[in-house]
Order: C-alpha cells, then sequence, then structure tokens
C-alpha cells in the first residue's frame, strides 16, 4: 500500500456492523490524488455505505478511513475536507439555487465576506453552466439541471474529495451520457479527487481511473477499467461487468486443456494454468465470431441462430449452441458485409481464440 | 373527453361537495348573516334584538376594552409558550425517538384529549387552589401565594389545554423533513445548531404557523379556561359574550363583539399564512 500523503482516501480493514448485519468487512483500498475511482457493485453491496463512511454519516465498526492521511474515526461529517453530490440531490427547497450553492461558504469560519460569498457561487455555477439561473427556485428547475446545482455546491467549497452516490441515475440515457463527459471533464479541471458510487457498469468503465468491483460487502476487484473488463478475477466480475457466457467445463491433461460440458477439447488459455477439477469457463459476447455453416474454418462450437436484435452499431445474436445452451453473440456491423448478417433458424459455427477465455473453479 | 362523461363527473363532483356546501351554509354562513345584522341593530326593551340601522354598538365596544385585551394579549401570548413547549416535544418525537416507539409516544399526547377539558381544568384549580401548591409552600413558610385566579393561572391553563394541538401540527412537518437535507447541511460544513436553524427550522415552519394560527384562533373564542382559572378577574371575549347573551341579553352589543373578533381572526390568519409560504418557499400543495 503507497504512503499516506499521496492518497486522499485510504481504507485501513473497515467493517460496518448494524447490529447483528455485517453491512462491508475486510474492506481495504485506497484512492490516489486527483484520481477518479468507482465502486461498482449490485444494490446491497456496501458501496453507499463505505461512501457515507467517508462522508461521516456513519462510522466504522472496525478499521480506519483515511483522508489525506489523517484519521476520520470519530470527525463529524461537518469536520470532514469532502463534499457530497447525494443521490437524488437533496437540495434545500426552501433556498434559491445560488442560496444553496453558497449555503457551504457560508458556513466557512472565519466568515467570508458576502460581496466574495456571491462571487465564488457564481463561479461555481458558471462551471456547471447555469451561470443565469441563481434567482430560480429549486422546484423550477429541471431534473438535469437539480444534477448541475447539486454539483455547484459540493465543489464550490474546493473540498479534497468529491463523493458522488448515483449522480446520474435519475437522468435519461442522453442527459446521463451528456453529465459523463462534464463530470470527467470538472474533474480534470478541478483536479481533485472524485469517488462515485454506481450500480451502472457501463458509468463505472467510462468515466473512472480505478474501479473497485464489490460484491456481499467485500470487495471483489480493484484495478483501471480495461484491466476489470479483460481480466475479471472472479465470475462475478465477470458476470456484473459486461455481458457474459458462462459455459461449464472440466480441466484435463494437467491444466493444458479444458473439456466442456458438450465434449468440446479446447486448449487452455496461455494466460492461465488452470487447476485440476471443474471449472466455469466466462466468455466474452464480441469474442466469438459466426461463420456461416460450410464456411471453411476453425469454429469449436456450433448451434442455429434463435434471436436477432439490431442495435445498430452492432447486432446481437442468441445462439442456442448443441449441447451447451443460449450463447450471446455481439457482432460490430464494421466488421460484417450486408451478406453476412446470419438470420434466426441459420446453422452457425462459433469461433474464438482460446486465449479469450476466462477459466474460474466452479 | 367526451360531453356527456365530463357532464356526469361533474354531478358526481356536486353531490360530493353538496353535504358540506349545506352544513356550512346553514350552520355557518346563516348565523354570521343573522349575527352581522344583529351588531347593526338595538337591544329590544325586554331584552333581545329590535331592528335598527346603527352604529351604536361597535360604538360601544370601548367599554369591553378589557376583555378584548386579555384576549388579544393572552391568546398570542398563550400561543407562542405552546409554540415553545410543543417544538421540542414534536422535535423529539419526529426525529430523535425510536421509530418503535414513536406510535405509542405520539399517542401519549393525544390520550388527555380523551378527557373532557372541563375535567382536566377542575383539576387544575384544585392544584393551584389554596389547597394545592399554595398549601404546599406555606409548609416550607411561602405564606399567602395566590396562583388561581391570576392571568398566570390563566396562561398554564391555555398551555396545558392547548398543547396537543401545537405538537401535532410541528411534528407532521417534522416527520416529513427529508433526513438527507440534514445531512446535506452536515455535508456542506454546518454544526448541527447551524443545520437547525438553517434548514430544519425554516422547513417546520408551515407546521409552526399552522399550530400558532390554530392554536390562537381557538384561544380567541377561549371560555372555559378564563371562567375556571381566571375566576371573572382574568376575561376574555368569550366570557363578555356569554355576559351579554345570557345574562343582560343585548344580544346587538354581543354581535357587534363577535363580528370584530371574527375580522381580527381572519386578518391574522391571512398575515401568517402569507408568511409561512413566503419563509418555507414552497408552493401551497407542497405544504398540505
Amino acid at each position: 500500500m503507497t504512503s499516506a500523503s499521496t492518497n486522499d482516501i485510504e481504507f485501513r480493514s473497515v467493517a460496518k456492523r448494524y447490529g447483528s448485519v455485517t453491512a462491508v468487512s475486510d474492506i481495504n483500498f485506497a484512492v490516489p490524488k486527483g484520481a477518479f475511482m468507482a465502486l461498482l457493485g449490485p444494490s446491497g453491496c456496501g458501496k453507499t455505505t463505505c461512501l457515507r463512511m467517508i462522508g461521516g454519516f456513519e462510522q466504522p465498526s472496525e478499521g480506519t478511513v483515511y483522508i489525506s492521511g489523517e484519521a476520520m474515526n470519530g470527525v463529524a461529517a461537518y469536520r470532514r475536507p469532502v463534499n457530497m453530490v447525494f443521490q437524488q440531490y437533496a437540495l434545500f427547497p426552501h433556498l434559491d439555487v445560488e442560496q444553496n450553492v453558497s449555503y457551504g461558504l457560508r458556513q466557512m469560519r472565519p466568515r467570508i465576506a458576502g460581496a466574495e460569498i456571491t462571487r465564488r457561487a457564481q463561479e461555481a455555477l458558471e462551471m456547471v453552466r447555469l451561470g443565469g439561473f441563481g434567482k430560480r427556485r429549486i422546484h423550477e428547475m429541471s431534473g438535469g439541471q437539480q444534477q448541475r446545482v447539486a454539483l455547484a455546491r459540493a465543489i464550490v467549497n474546493k473540498p479534497k474529495v468529491l463523493l458522488l452516490d448515483e449522480p446520474l441515475a435519475a437522468l435519461d440515457k442522453k442527459l446521463r451520457t451528456a453529465m459523463q463527459i462534464e463530470l470527467q471533464t470538472l474533474q480534470r479541471e478541478l483536479g481533485i479527487t472524485f469517488v462515485l458510487v454506481t450500480h451502472d457498469q457501463e458509468e463505472a468503465l467510462s468515466m473512472s481511473d480505478f474501479v473497485c468491483v464489490m460484491n456481499a460487502g467485500r470487495i471483489v476487484q480493484v484495478g483501471p477499467p480495461q484491466e476489470i473488463y479483460d481480466r475479471p478475477a472472479s465470475l462475478f466480475v465477470a458476470d456484473f461487468v459486461g455481458k457474459t457466457n458462462r459455459i461449464a467445463a472440466t480441466v484435463d491433461n494437467g491444466g493444458a486443456s479444458l473439456v466442456f460440458a458438450d465434449g468440446t477439447r479446447i486448449a487452455s488459455p496461455a494466460t492461465a494454468t488452470p487447476s485440476a477439477g471443474s471449472a466455469m469457463v466466462a466468455l466474452r459476447p464480441e469474442a466469438i465470431s459466426l461463420k456461416r455453416n460450410g464456411a471453411a474454418g476453425t469454429a469449436a462450437l456450433s448451434g442455429t441462430v434463435t434471436h436477432r436484435i439490431f442495435l445498430g452499431s452492432s447486432v446481437e445474436y442468441s445462439v442456442d449452441v448443441d449441447g451447451l445452451g443460449d450463447f450471446l453473440v455481439t457482432a460490430d456491423r464494421r466488421a460484417l458485409g450486408d451478406s453476412d448478417l446470419v438470420e434466426p433458424g441459420d446453422k452457425v459455427g462459433l469461433a474464438f481464440d482460446p486465449n479469450a477465455l476466462h477459466v474460474f473453479p466452479a | 373527453m367526451p360531453v356527456a362523461t365530463n357532464t356526469k363527473r361533474n354531478l358526481v363532483t356536486a353531490a360530493l361537495v353538496a353535504p358540506a356546501a349545506a352544513w356550512l351554509m346553514i350552520f355557518l354562513v346563516l348565523p354570521f348573516i343573522a349575527m352581522l345584522v344583529f351588531a347593526f341593530g338595538e337591544r329590544a326593551p325586554e331584552g333581545g334584538y329590535q331592528a335598527a340601522f346603527t352604529f351604536a354598538q361597535f360604538a360601544r365596544l370601548p367599554t369591553r376594552a378589557a376583555a378584548f385585551w386579555n384576549t388579544m394579549v393572552l391568546a398570542p401570548v398563550g400561543a407562542l409558550v405552546c409554540l415553545l413547549v410543543a417544538y421540542p416535544v414534536a422535535y423529539y418525537l419526529a426525529v430523535k425517538a425510536n421509530p418503535r416507539y414513536r406510535l405509542i409516544l405520539v399517542s401519549l399526547v393525544v390520550v388527555p384529549f380523551w378527557t373532557s377539558l372541563l375535567v382536566r381544568t377542575y383539576a387544575w384549580m384544585y392544584i393551584l387552589g389554596s389547597r394545592g401548591i399554595p398549601n404546599l409552600l406555606s409548609m416550607i413558610g411561602l405564606e399567602d401565594v395566590r396562583l388561581l385566579n391570576t392571568p398566570g393561572a390563566v396562561l398554564l391553563g391555555i398551555v396545558y389545554g392547548y398543547l396537543p394541538l401545537m405538537i401535532m401540527p410541528i411534528y407532521v412537518s417534522l416527520e416529513k423533513l427529508d433526513r438527507r437535507l440534514l445531512e446535506a447541511s452536515a455535508d456542506l460544513g454546518a454544526k448541527p445548531v447551524s443545520t437547525f436553524f438553517g434548514v430544519t427550522l425554516p422547513l417546520s415552519l408551515p407546521g409552526v404557523m399552522t399550530g400558532v394560527a390554530l392554536v390562537t384562533i381557538l384561544l380567541l373564542g377561549e371560555y372555559l379556561i378564563p371562567q375556571l382559572l381566571g375566576g371573572g378577574k382574568v376575561f376574555f371575549i368569550g366570557n363578555a359574550l356569554v355576559d351579554l347573551f345570557l345574562q343582560s341579553r343585548n344580544w346587538p352589543f354581543g354581535s357587534a363583539i363577535a363580528v370584530t373578533l371574527v375580522a381580527v381572526v381572519v386578518v391574522i390568519l391571512m398575515v401568517a399564512m402569507r408568511i409561512a409560504f413566503r419563509v418555507a418557499g414552497t408552493r401551497q400543495v407542497d405544504l398540505v
């Protein structure tokens, strides 16, 4: 683990229990200064609990949370150098937009002059492109605008760390994509550390420098997005991050080959030598290419196309593979000529590089 | 929408509104009109009402200045003291109390309402009377302490009697308060006291205003508590009305006083509500 001074956030053996229920345990991770970290996991995995322990709304039952190298045990939320963008924003309904944004500035001691407060609040509003909206009431703002107000309110105090709790969950898809880019830009401009909680793997992968995947109160993998996607540490990660096909198999030949449930024998991926016994193999849908029956090739498996889902830039096929059940296959349209589009009912062969297989103990 | 459905819907609406409208018409609007007419009339020689049009009754209002004064001072002061006692209770019930016991605690606030206010006020007569607290005080050498039949006794009775009516609306507005707003305030660096004055209090103001308006209005018409605990020395407009209608049978003068009281209440209510809505900054529908 790197030294405290280069990390803005560090969890050391943190656990949180509510009565007899353990929300999270054995949490260890560090967020380097200026990094964008995403806590990703299904609902109830403990990611929000972790975020709330950084914010100071929950205290760990065990272990220590460090902010900029300082232990935060027992430090109240209002004394912490972090600010949060709340889920559904938690904007003050009795204050206008500018008053919401300047709320944090007005809490500063020694007090800041009124003119300075107004100037900084305006500056923050400009940053989120809400320049002329200062006097609006909160209920007069759209969901996307409220999102920006919450963002401006959280960055106006220049926190060391910005916490974001499912900040884009309430927005429609187009707006969400636009905000993802804006958040990334904002983070680069401000140079402060961002910690994002999300259950949306696409959001986590697209915005963050590091992804911390959690499940059932524990961290299952920490790493850069590509690593998480390309080298999932467990079947859970492979399943949760992106789409995946699972194939039941047994490891044979001292780890050198895999035998699928239908009897197909395939060389183990070069990157790993799985231990003997039964295994679960994960294969990304885009790692598979479909070959029309009769075409010469090295198709390992064969099956029948059952569904075709046209997605514009890509096509998703559902293929019933003989002896192995349904497979999902994604084909990028650029890689296909129109004549290559196979139809439901077509017999196809499935080809893939054995190195694209991820083998996990079953 | 087809016309037929529209007509049908209007009929249903009318049917639903009719009972309440009829009730208010017969028991509120018509009596009020009668009172308004009486207020400009004269007392018949043998008592009651005699048709006339005169402002004489309103000109005589100053003769009941003491009743107006007591009502106008003790009603708002009573409501204010009520508020000071009720707010912490409501805050505890809505924010601090264990949710498991909340319902029980809230019903404890309401339970006294199940017994008659008359009986409970009688109890206070004994507690404050010479055989009550003054008797105990004399044991430790404090002689001749008079509690009953003082403005203080009336105030105490008022606060005691109307406390639940103040607690409930404040409790409701605090209970609705989004806890994440308090977290957001703390997150932005506000100490608990600043959070209370910056978020909790402003957002509970509609409840506070409702409670104050409710208690003040009811107190303006209060009769029982000043009668029993004020002993005829601290009397309210309500007592003056009973006196005028039942004793001296001067209906026109009584009506003039009652009409004036209603006018005052309406003005207070309008001002209070306007302030509440402005401070809360939300649309009216959000507050109900």
